[in-house]
């Protein structure tokens, strides 16, 4: 286990450090000099002169990628060019919103989309199982925004139970925080409550026809007991993993939906800097995320060992 | 059409016209054909035939424990300590299983939940019946391992059945079955799939496990030889039918039916030391998804004449407590 877990350390290490060059590349790499491009069409090449100046680009790229990492590994991500403010302040302020919907999310995701899975594998070709599948098959059709808006229309503008858009610190209190966020945790969960639920359902239904499962029913396990307790724990490793996959990949639908509902979260920074080609942010935000991402492997790789006393690293 | 009735105190369960079906794509098998017998108190039934004549199902009907998608009792009834199982509710069954009626399977290697220890496991058969505390359940789980004679129970109840042999996991699964002290253990096959010096120790252990406890014992086994060694009373299932029923003596000593001396020819005799070939029954198990018209082992059978062929035989008594389904029976015993 220790030596499983120094590995991947390491392998962490080597990964990070190819995202790290991809992402250092990424403003080398666009056409063009970076400094004419951060500087606009309208700028004087003495101000071309003086970006250059100020980034390094005078130095060789070997150079300049070194002098980049050792700043992030001091916790430096760069300095926003639009605003002229640390890329990692900028971050912070707006990663509560972010991490709200994130979790929201992952709470409402993993509980409904397990149960509806479950549900349906217990019931496997009745009708509750038709429901659900039809949903699963619908909810990771139809886009993210779609939804949101429909949501919108019909909760904030036709019945008016829920503010249309917008956030509130949860500091201004629990229940303002919870209702700004009602929205947008539904809208985002709708693809991730059907992936995981298709997932368990497929996972339970092998499980389920285990010679296991009948000895727990001849020993007078409630259905209950042989879905959540027998069955659920046996069928955990591959909801596991696409449980990781899924929220690992939160980023691309936190975007969306953060532009949808108008919350200030890290995604609305990113789609920012992205129109005012902000490059030091748009990198510091891929640094975050990929190391997130990676982390994120890591713990669900690790998670196995306690779902099931046969996997051993 | 019962033979022998059964005193009813000394009755523990009594099955008539179970009638158990399977549901294809397009067809229905019966795989049950509305059999009748009795399990007394105390005593260990062999229930034995070829793969695929029911046997299973018939325990697995007895605790509804079939598939409910592809399986149904259609008709019949499983009567234990009075009440007919086949009414009761969810609820009331589950109360049964486990607690007056446990099971053990075939298949030791995977009838144990892997992400769980085994000791957890029997634990939780006490904790369903007995409504007993976690730690209580455990030390009953402890003791059930020793009784099983499973060496070191303190440290195996903390193993996960991947951490035991096949042997030891059909223990574990017996002290599971004989945790909350039924009264009717039904056994499917416990030996089949272990070696054979492990086998009769299961064996013996079962048997030794009765004495003690004074559990009735359904023994299901294709092994005529396991059936010599452990049962009073057998009877022979084949095609969905019982065909014969008996002490287990009579029917060592005198066979009514042409298919259980056809069985038991096909038993290596070891006293007669090395065999050419062993007689084999000839031609095969008749499809159960087609009616079957006249007697079912009609077309395998030596001692067929027309009658066979046009009118199902049923069980009749052919001495006392020996009952057989053969138009022949008589001479048959005298063959």
């Amino acid at each position: 286990m220790a030596t499983y877990i120094l590995r991947r350390v390491v392998s962490t290490v080597a990964v990070m450090v190819m995202v790290g060059v991809f992402v250092f590349l990424l403003l080398r790499l666009a056409p063009g000099d970076p400094a004419d491009i951060i500087a606009g069409p309208r700028a004087t090449p003495e101000m071309i002169a003086g970006i250059r100046e100020q980034l390094g680009l005078n130095q060789p790229l070997a150079i300049q990628f070194v002098h980049w990492a050792l700043g992030i590994l001091g916790g430096d991500l760069g300095t926003s060019i639009f605003t002229g403010r640390p890329v990692l302040e900028l971050i912070s302020q707006r990663l509560e919103p972010t991490i709200s919907l994130s979790l929201l999310t992952i709470i409402l995701s993993v509980t409904i989309g397990v149960s509806f899975g479950v549900l349906a594998a217990w019931r496997s070709g009745g009708l509750v199982d038709r429901i659900l599948t039809a949903f699963a098959t619908l909810g990771f059709s139809v886009p993210v925004f779609v939804v949101g808006f429909f949501l919108i229309y019909l909760f904030a503008i036709r019945i008016r139970w829920l503010p249309v858009q917008g956030y509130q610190p949860i500091d201004h209190g629990f229940g303002p925080w919870v209702v700004h966020l009602i929205l947008p945790t539904v809208t985002l969960s709708v693809p991730y409550i059907a992936f995981i639920a298709r997932i368990a359902r497929a996972s339970m239904l092998e499980v389920l026809s285990e010679d296991y499962m009948r000895t727990a029913a001849a020993k007078g396990a409630s259905a209950y007991s042989m879905l959540f307790h027998h069955a659920l724990k046996n069928a955990g490793v591959p909801i596991l993993t696409v449980i990781g996959l899924s929220f690992a990949g939160l980023i691309g639908g936190v975007v969306i939906t953060e532009t949808v509902f108008n919350i200030p979260g890290v995604g609305r920074l990113v789609v920012d800097a992205i129109n005012n080609r902000d490059y030091p942010i748009i990198q510091g935000v891929l640094i975050l995320v990929s190391g997130l991402y990676v982390l994120i492997n890591l713990a669900v790789d690790l998670s196995y060992t306690l779902v099931d006393p046969r996997i051993r690293y | 059409m019962q033979l022998h009735q059964i005193a009813g105190n000394d009755l523990l369960l009594d099955v008539r016209n179970l009638e158990t079906h399977f549901y294809g794509e397009d067809s229905v098998t019966r795989a049950l054909g509305g059999i009748s017998f009795q399990v007394k108190k105390g005593e260990t039934l062999g229930v034995v035939g070829e793969s695929g004549c029911g046997k299973s199902v018939t325990a697995l009907s007895i605790l509804r424990l079939l598939p409910k998608l592809t399986a149904r009792t259609v008709g019949g009834q499983v009567r234990f300590h009075g009440r007919d199982l086949l009414e009761l509710s969810d609820r009331e069954m589950r109360k049964i299983r486990g607690d007056q009626i446990a099971m053990i399977f075939q298949e030791p290697m995977t009838s144990l939940n892997p992400v769980y220890t085994v000791g957890h496991q029997i634990a939780e058969a006490v904790q369903i019946h007995a409504k007993a505390s976690r730690s209580v359940a455990m030390e009953k789980a402890e003791e059930m391992l020793r009784l099983v004679r499973i060496a070191d129970p303190e440290r195996r109840v903390n193993n996960y059945p991947h951490e035991m042999s096949g042997g030891m996991r059909q223990r574990a699964m017996i002290a599971m079955a004989l945790a909350c002290s039924p009264e009717l253990l039904i056994a499917d096959e416990p030996t089949t799939a272990l070696d054979v010096t492990i086998q009769a120790q299961i064996l013996r252990l079962i048997v030794d496990l009765k004495e003690r406890t004074g559990t009735a014992v359904m023994f299901i086994t294709h092994d005529l030889g396991v059936v010599a060694e452990t049962c009073q009373r057998v009877i022979v299932m084949y095609a969905g039918q019982i065909v014969e029923q008996a002490n287990v003596i009579d029917l060592f000593a005198r066979p009514a039916h042409p298919y259980t001396q056809g069985l038991m020819r096909s038993v290596p005799d070891r006293r007669r030391g090395r065999q050419p070939r062993l007689p084999e029954i000839p031609g095969i198990v008749p499809s159960l998804r087609e009616p079957i018209f006249g007697c079912s082992f009609a077309p395998r059978c030596p001692f067929v004449i027309d009658i066979c062929r046009e009118k199902t035989p049923v069980l009749r008594d052919v001495g006392s407590s020996h009952a057989a389904a053969c138009w022949r029976a008589e001479e048959v015993m005298g063959a």
